[in-house]
């Protein structure tokens, strides 16, 4: 996992410098042409995979990337003569991309927005560039965790107005009647609370921020968004906040679970008013289940419930998204894509995602998805 | 490299024909190797100006509408909000903390690499001088994202004692004063000044290693017999000799030091919204480089690329001006340098 971490930073970085080109040099292949191999479709091979043989590009987000690239390693272990590139550039380039047509789906954090934003609407933008509906098709689900440093300090209970109040810097040592008082037996020193925050522009921020903004409306009054508008000291990238963390007693963030469980951080429960619950794969899957579906169709956009009170699920939650023309224009390509979603969103392999920190799709969701996958033309 | 020799009078007195002795008849002999050859020198320097000029129009095409937007003064505002209907920005941070952190770079690297420079070519006996150039040189390939892993992993934890110390001694300085309180790792301005002088140590001290090499040795040779000691002999002929080859050393690193990018993303701290205005180097904050590399990935509306292009113009031109000042050093200096 460290080593993964330290090859993004310099991917991003190199990418930051260099522009796309460097990108290439990052990882696979990425300058194979578009096209499919003709004459392929999905032949059925006697593995488990549906198969089929060409090459897919991809980019945006890097929330799931480490999803991904473990995706497409088990697919193009099962598919021979399959290729899937992808480009994790941020969502915001990745729906770029996708709406020129550069490549063949974008992931994302957030579903393609239905509302003007900068003079753009993200879904009709996408539509028109794919000359059919553009889907949003849930893939992984990434719990965002709030993660601490404080000797002594195993178990930690925070509500969302306190885990807001820290994070606009209202509360400022660890020993804070509020804290207190919702952990009651435990000893908290009087350190002085650092927060620390991603500096760059980031999908984990927007998701947190949604997540404080429908939990502690009274509290966070800004706007959820990818720029980080509460206080502390920035960081770049998961990476940099999370060895931040590790290395400043008191100190505290978000981020992916991932990052929390490698930098072996302790990680706060979260009391949404049904109890504390701890971050589990299983109890963010809960969260996600009880996510309204607002898409129509096959078009699968979840509205995360922040203020959950169902017992045992874990409420920070952040879904990625990988999106797709309905109907493409090249049938090998469908033929591809269809292929390669379903084993993303296959059980066995989401269930292999929740080692390495993301959770599982709840299996009513993946239903869903996996109708939709099967309805792309 | 001209300008590193210097000219003297005698360069300039025409001789009894009226012609400037360097200037040469330009006459060409009108053989193909010459017109070749003449052709290609005059499309390399067309070039080069053909580049810049275009990069200067595509900064400008993308940050102007951008710019036409800005409902906060771009020179002197703080704020940083691009997206949506009411942008507000301004490059003030920006620019602080890049001059600032140049500044302490150039602070430690200048004297540092004089001073390496001096010892290679003067002092060091043969052996020496060649591996610690080769060395030194050797800094120079290390690529910039090591550098910023090293300080933000190895060196950063060692350095808040240091930060510490100079603030309560030194504290009642704007510059040194701790009452940020916001920035409590590592992640300084002082601190990525520290690590950007050990970057552009290797340039300032290869060039001046080549200029010092040069002096002529009559120069030495005279001063000695005059009976300078070996400082004062480097005093009155190594340093005066190879000084707009120093300057001109100090400005390529200063020019690496202010278009640092993926160092300074790692290492230093950002602040958060709304943060009050500190002179402080004990503070974070933001380059214009590493601002860009953190936001590039999210471009996604035309107007908020615009709005980071125009801090990179701002950089352009921070260059830009930078370098013109060396140059009216440099071409002042000359007249004095023999």
């Amino acid at each position: 996992m460290k080593t993964l971490t330290s090859r993004r930073i310099a991917c991003l970085s190199g990418a930051a410098l260099v522009g796309s080109l460097a990108l290439s040099a990052c990882g696979s292949d990425n300058n194979a042409s578009g096209s499919a191999a003709p004459g392929a479709s999905s032949s059925g091979s006697s593995a488990k995979a549906d198969c089929a043989k060409g090459t897919l590009n991809g980019e945006g987000s890097t929330a799931q990337q480490n999803a991904i690239e473990e995706v497409i390693s088990a697919f193009q272990d099962a598919c021979e003569g399959a290729t899937v590139n992808y480009n994790p550039t941020g969502s915001g380039a990745g729906i770029k991309q996708f709406t020129a047509g550069q490549v063949d789906f974008a992931g994302s954090d957030s579903a393609l927005k239905t509302e003007m934003k900068d003079g753009v609407v993200e879904q009709a933008a996408a539509d028109k560039t794919c000359g059919s509906p553009a889907w949003n098709l849930p893939m992984v689900t990434g719990p965002i965790a709030v993660a601490y440093k404080l000797n002594g300090v195993d178990k930690l209970i925070l509500t969302p107005d306190v885990i807001a109040k820290v994070f606009l810097g209202q509360i400022i040592t660890w020993n804070d009647p509020a804290i207190a008082k919702i952990n009651p037996g435990v000893t908290l020193p009087g350190t002085a609370i650092k927060v620390f925050f991603r500096s760059d522009e980031s999908g984990t921020t927007e998701n947190f921020t949604k997540y404080l903004h429908g939990a502690a409306p009274k509290v966070w009054t800004a706007d959820p968004a990818k720029k980080w508008t509460g206080k502390g000291e920035g960081k770049e990238k998961t990476a940099g906040v999370a060895g931040a963390v590790k290395s400043t007693e008191g100190g505290i963030t978000y981020s992916e679970w991932s990052a929390a469980k490698d930098n072996g951080l302790s990680m706060a429960q979260v009391d949404n008013g049904a109890g504390p619950v701890e971050l589990t794969g299983e109890a963010a899957g809960k969260a996600v289940a009880a996510a309204k579906q607002v898409g129509e169709g096959n078009n699968i956009k979840l509205s995360l419930d922040y203020t959950t009170k169902q017992a045992g699920a874990y409420p920070i939650v952040l879904v990625t998204y990988e999106i797709v023309c309905s109907k493409g224009k090249d049938p090998a390509k469908v033929a591809l894509t269809q292929a390669f979603l379903k084993q993303f969103s296959s059980p066995e392999q989401q269930k292999a995602l929740e080692t390495i920190g993301y959770a599982p799709l709840p299996t009513d969701v993946a239903a869903k998805v996996s109708t939709a996958i099967n309805a792309l033309s | 490299m001209s300008s590193v020799t210097g000219a003297s009078a005698v360069d300039h007195t025409p001789n009894p024909h009226g012609e400037s002795p360097l200037g040469g008849d330009r006459a060409s002999t009108g053989r193909l190797g010459d017109r070749v050859f003449g052709g290609a020198a005059t499309g390399a320097g067309l070039l080069v100006i053909a580049i810049v000029t275009l990069i200067a129009v595509f900064l400008l095409s993308q940050a102007i509408p951008s710019l036409a937007r800005d409902n906060a003064s771009f020179l002197t505002s703080t704020e940083w909000t691009v997206a949506g209907g009411n942008p507000r920005f301004g490059i003030a941070n920006l620019l602080w903390t890049t001059v600032a952190s140049s500044i302490i770079a150039m602070l430690i690297a200048v004297p540092l690499g004089v001073g390496v420079a001096l010892f290679i070519t003067q002092y060091a006996p043969r052996w020496l001088s060649r591996t610690a150039a080769s060395l030194v040189d050797l800094l120079a390939a290390v690529p910039s994202i090591v550098y910023g892993l090293w300080g933000a992993f190895v060196f950063g934890p060692h350095i808040t004692g240091v930060q510490s110390a100079i603030s309560s001694v030194l504290g009642w300085i704007p510059f040194f004063s701790n009452d940020t309180g916001k920035v409590d790792s590592s992640g300084t301005i002082f601190f990525i000044g520290i690590v950007l002088s050990i970057m552009i140590l290797p340039i300032v001290t290869a060039l001046s290693r080549e200029v010092f090499a040069q002096t002529p040795a009559t120069h030495k040779e005279a001063a000695l017999a005059l009976g300078a000691t070996r400082w004062e002999m480097i005093r009155t002929a190594v340093l005066p000799f190879g000084r707009p080859g120093v300057i001109s050393a100090s400005m390529l690193g200063l020019g690496r030091a202010l278009g640092e990018t993926v160092a300074v993303a790692i290492i230093l701290s950002t602040l958060a919204n709304g943060t009050a205005w500190s002179f402080s180097v004990f503070n974070g904050g933001e380059t214009f480089a590493s601002k860009i590399a953190n936001n590039a990935g999210e471009f996604d509306s035309p107007q908020k690329t615009g709005a980071f292009i125009a801090a990179g113009l701002v950089l352009f031109v921070l260059t830009f001006i930078v370098n013109a000042i060396a140059r009216i050093v440099i071409e002042r200096r000359k007249a004095f340098t023999e």
